[in-house]
């Protein structure tokens, strides 16, 4: 070989080089490529070294600076695409940013839970505690304790579902007597629980419903206390707005009251929603009855205290726009899925 | 309570409108629920004039220029005898819908065009006078609204009257609120047809007078009975002013003697039945029990079988009326009728419902009568229906009114601490107008002391305490004028009941884990052995309480696979209904219930379809809701037997299981699983005798804090790890193999995994390989290889002589 033949082999690879470099697309192909530009035993460089041996003597240092040269920029480039590689692969493949996420199934709280939940810690924050009682109730409990007369009609407002001599409650309240008997005052207490009334399974009532409880005794109870307590919760409830009472009768309270708040559709002026009203009930509530603290043991003249119930379905209802309450115990998955959070 | 605004008016001459009685009675009373301007479909006729008018000949035409404010004159063709230019007539625009139904339309008759319509008082529904229009006396200008000229504008009040308070359930009732509210004094509403006063000749069991016999034989049933015999009636239709007020109440018109009845029914709140005298056997009137096996046919044509709790009224031979209820349909007053029976009474409330539920026949009489009338109000209300069928109908009264019964005693007098009014109102009320309040709702207050002494009226039959008069005081001075202020408050001496906390923490994991809550009912199929039978249900097909909450998530599970839903995961925490048949009551137990099927995830384009829920799926939720439900202790699952795939047991006790859920579900549903767990009971026994507490004023101590998590030190030297394939036979249990590697693991061994099971080529038949792998670690120091292979060694050798279980060679 001689010096000129030396000189265009190795511009010939200077040249090749670098595209060859490029082309290597994976570590595999960084590899080829590399055994075939600087490969040690059958690298086109390492032809060029044997081929150094046989030119002239005068001729060896130039072609070996050359040669030097070369090798150096060609592995100066394999390093650098080495880097790049290896970056790659730890990345991975390239992705479409645009293609779906995994997701996994996503869970769902009924919602006459998610209104019981709400009112529960809103209360919560006003000192009251969570207590329950048996759905399958003693008579006296449901009906007797709480000062409904015998064979009356204040019994008609409750079409009780019977169970031999139990019923079942047809309310919260009798965890109220229950609570009295076990703890002593001070009492703040919230009961949920589902009730149950003889009514007819249809767009507006079932047979099974849950039903909030409220109950306060102490010393100095009185219904100013009941009328801001109550309003208060009805303005973290709904928001800013306003309440009215209205007399009512449950044989439990007295004096009882109906608590109404500010029609949320038309803020009061009176739509279909509120029958032209502009209120919308809420809950029953009022002083507990002194008879009521009697029957459970408890000093009706040194103690006084406010109770109120109110019905979380109707609630979930309204603020999600539900036309029927069937739809609450049908269980479509479909429907449970809206509750996502 | 169906309340006409202007027979109020007629009670309490007030000026308020309708809207402001609704707003009165509502804040102070009751709540009116309904609120209907009657005579709304005449909203859009008015008044107009004629100005011209021309007959056509040789029709019964005439075509006018009408006046009807609009400015400009309008033609109007008219069909009536009597139209007179410069009279005024109620007005039709073309477009106005008549209350018959039709649409006024513009249409063109003889070449004219007719604009409208001149209306007769029959096409107002105003009454039969169709012979002409009607012609109005007013100086009201052209284009007035007709409402505003003619007295049709009652409106309707419906009061939601609670029971306590069956004296709202009259006109007389209400109008005694409004004139307390309004300070407006009461009249005498049928001043204009009241009779001269007519005397009550009275005996406690019989009395007689104008040729009838009274006779009370069951004073219990009817503590009073008045009775009077008018003679000579026409019976016809009601006068306008009566059929009026029977129609706004709510009750069709039906004679002038029924009507007057009802009058007095709805105005004064007394039930009263007219009975043709001329139909009661020796014109006799008996108050008695039913007899065994007695009958009647009531008023409504049905046929009904008496018992003896039931009180009668009955003539010397005959049932005649189911006291309080309903009328005999033999007794009735018919057209023919010319003399009356009337009869005012006062049957027991007790008495009266039990009849009408045994019955099942409720009326207005029966209504006021179980809730209680004015005992005191019998007199006054047999004079006004005598002096208002004489007026209505003729005749005259003979022999008087007829009083069998004892006159009712006084109320009792309740006392009032106005301190009391304080405690429990939370606010002053001065005694003048605690005094201001109560009389003027008819309660008698005198002062006694420090405290007054109040006396109901007669109506008020549920103001017996203290509290009642309260409430009387808070709701005449108004709810919303009471102070709502917020004091500093005690802490409760009640623990959140663990139940509440538990089924709390249960819900998060669940909800964590993907699932969806549900609140589905009770009710199930199953069978008197072993299901509580719900003594009334609703529905036949489902008259049970469940006793497994996964009852109630099959039927909701299956309720979706119709849909062509298989994607299924769902939960309730909820009370089962246990014990029967088990001697001792219902046992009510608060449990979850999770029931899954379907995609293990949601489909994802890199990984494939998803598989199936299974089993492992199902035993690794068990796994994680029965750590939440029972905090600190240890949760097992047993391999069940008896169709359970497994029993959860926390700590010693059995708490529930994983089972498979057997379904009604179409061929391309994957299986439903199930767990089931016992979170705990809800005792059904009393807390305390009745009138009693159990605390005796004490706080029960407080419960001691859930056993904290404690703190494991974090290795401080490498693991070591290797694995181990096995043959297990088919038959034997991989935790008997981890026994072992347990047992003979040492105390360096820090976990032990399972990581494949294989079934195939290499493995011999009734064998499988399961692969574990084992993690040592010595707390101080790097385990050594020989250390390690040691313990392989070892291991091998024990599972070769206690299980024979080897290794799988490669």
């Amino acid at each position: 070989m001689t010096l000129d033949e030396f000189r265009s082999a190795a511009e010939s690879l200077r040249r090749d080089g670098p595209a060859q470099v490029a082309a290597a697309g994976t570590l595999d192909a960084w590899t080829e490529a590399r055994n075939h530009l600087v490969g040690r035993t059958s690298g086109r460089l390492s032809e060029l070294m044997t081929a150094l041996g046989t030119l002239p003597k005068e001729d060896r240092r130039e072609a070996g600076l050359l040669a030097n040269s070369v090798k150096q920029e060609l592995e100066a480039l394999l390093d650098a695409r080495h880097v790049e590689l290896l970056r790659a692969q730890q990345q991975g493949p390239s992705i479409d940013p645009t293609m779906p996420g995994r997701a996994d199934w996503q869970g769902t709280v009924h919602p006459v839970s998610l209104v019981i939940d709400e009112v529960v810690d809103i209360f919560r924050e006003l000192g009251f505690t969570i207590a329950l009682g048996p759905e399958a109730e003693h008579p006296w409990y449901n009906f007797g304790a709480l000062n409904f007369p015998a064979d009356h009609p204040a019994m008609d407002l409750h079409d009780t579902l019977y169970l031999d001599d139990l019923v079942l409650r047809t309310h919260t309240s009798p965890v109220q007597v229950r609570t009295l008997q076990q703890y002593p005052p001070p009492i703040r207490i919230l009961a949920p629980g589902n009730v149950y009334r003889a009514d007819p399974f249809d767009a507006s009532h079932a047979p099974m419903f849950a039903q909030v409880e409220g109950l306060v005794v102490d010393e100095g109870i009185t219904f100013a206390d009941l009328k801001a307590t109550l309003t208060r919760f009805a303005n973290r409830f709904f928001g800013e707005t306003k309440t009215r009472f209205r007399p009512s009768y449950f044989p439990f309270t007295e004096p009882s009251a109906e608590m109404d708040v500010l029609c949320g559709v038309c803020k009061g002026s009176g739509c279909p929603v509120c029958k032209h009203s502009g209120w919308v009930e809420i809950l029953g509530s009022g002083m507990v009855h002194p008879a009521v603290l009697e029957n459970a043991g408890i000093d009706s003249e040194k103690y006084t205290g406010w109770a109120f119930g109110m019905g979380p379905a109707r609630t979930a209802l309204a603020r999600h726009g539900i036309p029927d309450i069937r739809i609450l115990y049908d269980s479509d998955v479909r429907f449970l899925e809206q509750f996502a959070r | 309570m169906n309340l006409s605004h202007e027979w109020l008016k007629a009670f309490v001459p007030h000026t308020l409108a309708a809207e402001q009685v609704r707003d009165l009675l509502t804040a102070h009373v009751a709540t009116v629920e309904g609120f209907e301007r009657l005579r709304a479909d005449l909203a859009p006729f008015v008044v107009a004039r004629v100005v011209e008018t021309e007959k056509v000949p040789d029709t019964k035409l005439s075509f006018n220029k009408v006046d009807d404010g609009s400015g400009t004159l309008l033609e109007v063709v008219c069909g009536a005898p009597n139209v007179t230019a410069g009279a005024v007539y109620p007005f039709a625009r073309s477009g106005t819908m008549m209350p018959a139904g039709f649409k006024i339309e513009k249409k063109k008759i003889r070449g004219f065009t007719s604009n409208g319509m001149l209306c007769s008082a029959a096409e107002l529904g105003l009454g039969e006078d169709h012979a002409g229009i009607l012609e109005l006396t007013t100086d009201a200008a052209p284009g007035t609204p007709l409402l505003e000229v003619l007295p049709l504008g009652d409106v309707r009040l419906v009061l939601d009257v609670l029971p306590n308070r069956p004296d709202l359930l009259s006109h007389l009732g209400v109008a005694r609120e409004l004139s307390a509210l309004t300070g407006v004094p009461m009249v005498n509403p049928d001043a204009a047809h009241a009779a001269p006063v007519v005397d009550v000749t009275r005996d406690a069991r019989e009395v007689r007078g104008g040729g009838a016999t009274v006779r009370l034989e069951d004073a219990d049933g009817c503590p009073q009975y008045l009775g009077a015999v008018i003679r000579g009636i026409t019976v016809a239709p009601s006068p306008a002013w009566l059929r009026e007020r029977v129609e706004a109440a709510g009750v069709r018109s039906i004679n002038n003697v029924v009507d007057v009845t009802n009058a007095i029914l709805h105005g004064l709140g007394q039930p009263m039945h007219a009975f043709d005298l001329g139909t009661l056997a020796e014109q006799t009137v008996v108050i008695r029990r039913a007899r065994a096996g007695e009958k009647i046919r009531t008023l409504d044509g049905v046929e009904r079988a008496l018992t003896p709790e039931m009180t009668m009224i009955a003539d010397a031979t005959h049932s005649i009326a189911v006291a309080g209820v309903m009328g005999g349909e033999n007794t009735e007053v018919k057209g023919t009728t010319t003399d009356l029976f009337l009869e005012v009474a006062y049957f027991d409330p007790r008495r009266t419902r039990k009849t009408r539920r045994a019955l099942g026949l409720s009326t207005d009489a029966s209504y006021r009568f179980e809730r209680g009338i004015d005992p005191a109000g019998l007199v006054s209300a047999m004079r006004a229906a005598i002096g208002m069928i004489i007026a209505v109908a003729g005749g005259r009264v003979d022999g008087g009114i007829l009083g069998v019964g004892a006159e009712p005693a006084p109320r009792s007098a309740v006392a009032l601490r106005p301190s009391r009014v304080r405690t429990v109102l939370g606010a002053e009320v001065s005694l003048a107008l605690i005094t201001q309040y109560l009389t003027s709702v008819g309660f008698a207050v005198q002062p006694a002391g420090e405290a007054l002494t109040v006396t109901p009226p007669s109506w008020r039959n549920d103001v017996t305490r203290e509290v009642d008069l309260i409430e009387e005081v808070a709701r005449l001075h108004g709810y919303d004028k009471l102070p709502d202020t917020i004091e500093a408050y005690r802490p409760t001496t009640v623990p959140d009941h663990p139940l509440y906390l538990t089924g709390r923490r249960v819900r998060d994991a669940l909800v964590g884990a993907g699932l969806a809550e549900v609140r589905p009912m009770p009710f199930v199929k199953g069978d008197d052995a072993s299901h509580w039978r719900v003594t009334n249900p609703l529905a036949d097909d489902e008259p049970h309480l469940r006793t497994t909450i996964l009852e109630s998530l099959a039927r909701r599970a299956e309720y979706n696979l119709t849909r062509m839903l298989g994607d299924i995961r769902m939960f309730e925490v909820g009370s089962v209904f246990l014990g029967k048949g088990k001697g001792q009551g219902v046992l009510e137990e608060v449990r979850v219930g999770v029931l899954m099927m379907g995609a293990r995830h949601p489909q994802h384009f890199a990984d494939g379809a998803p598989a199936a829920i299974d089993a492992w799926d199902v035993k690794g939720l068990a796994e994680r809701v029965a750590r939440a439900a029972f905090p600190g202790v240890a949760v097992t699952l047993v391999p069940g037997d008896d169709g359970a795939l497994w029993t959860i047991a926390a700590g010693e006790r059995v708490v529930g299981a994983v089972t498979r859920v057997a379904l009604d579900a179409p061929v391309w549903a994957t299986p439903a699983f199930g767990v089931e767990l016992t979170l705990g009971e809800m005792p059904l026994a009393y807390v305390a005798k009745p009138r009693t507490s159990a605390h005796a004023g004490v706080r029960p101590p407080m419960a001691p804090p859930a056993p904290a998590v404690r703190y494991t030190p974090l290795p401080v030297t490498p693991a070591a790890a290797f694995d181990l394939a096995l043959l297990v036979p088919d038959a034997m249990r991989a935790a008997e193999v981890e026994r072992v590697l347990r047992t003979s693991g040492g105390d360096m061994l820090e976990s032990l995994v399972v990581f494949d099971e294989f079934r195939g080529a290499g493995v011999p038949d009734g064998m499988r390989s399961i692969a574990w792998r084992l993690t040592f670690r010595h707390p101080e120091r790097t385990l050594r290889d020989k250390e390690i292979d040691g313990r392989r060694s070892q291991l091998l050798k024990s599972l070769e002589n206690q299980l024979g279980v080897k290794p799988r060679t490669a």
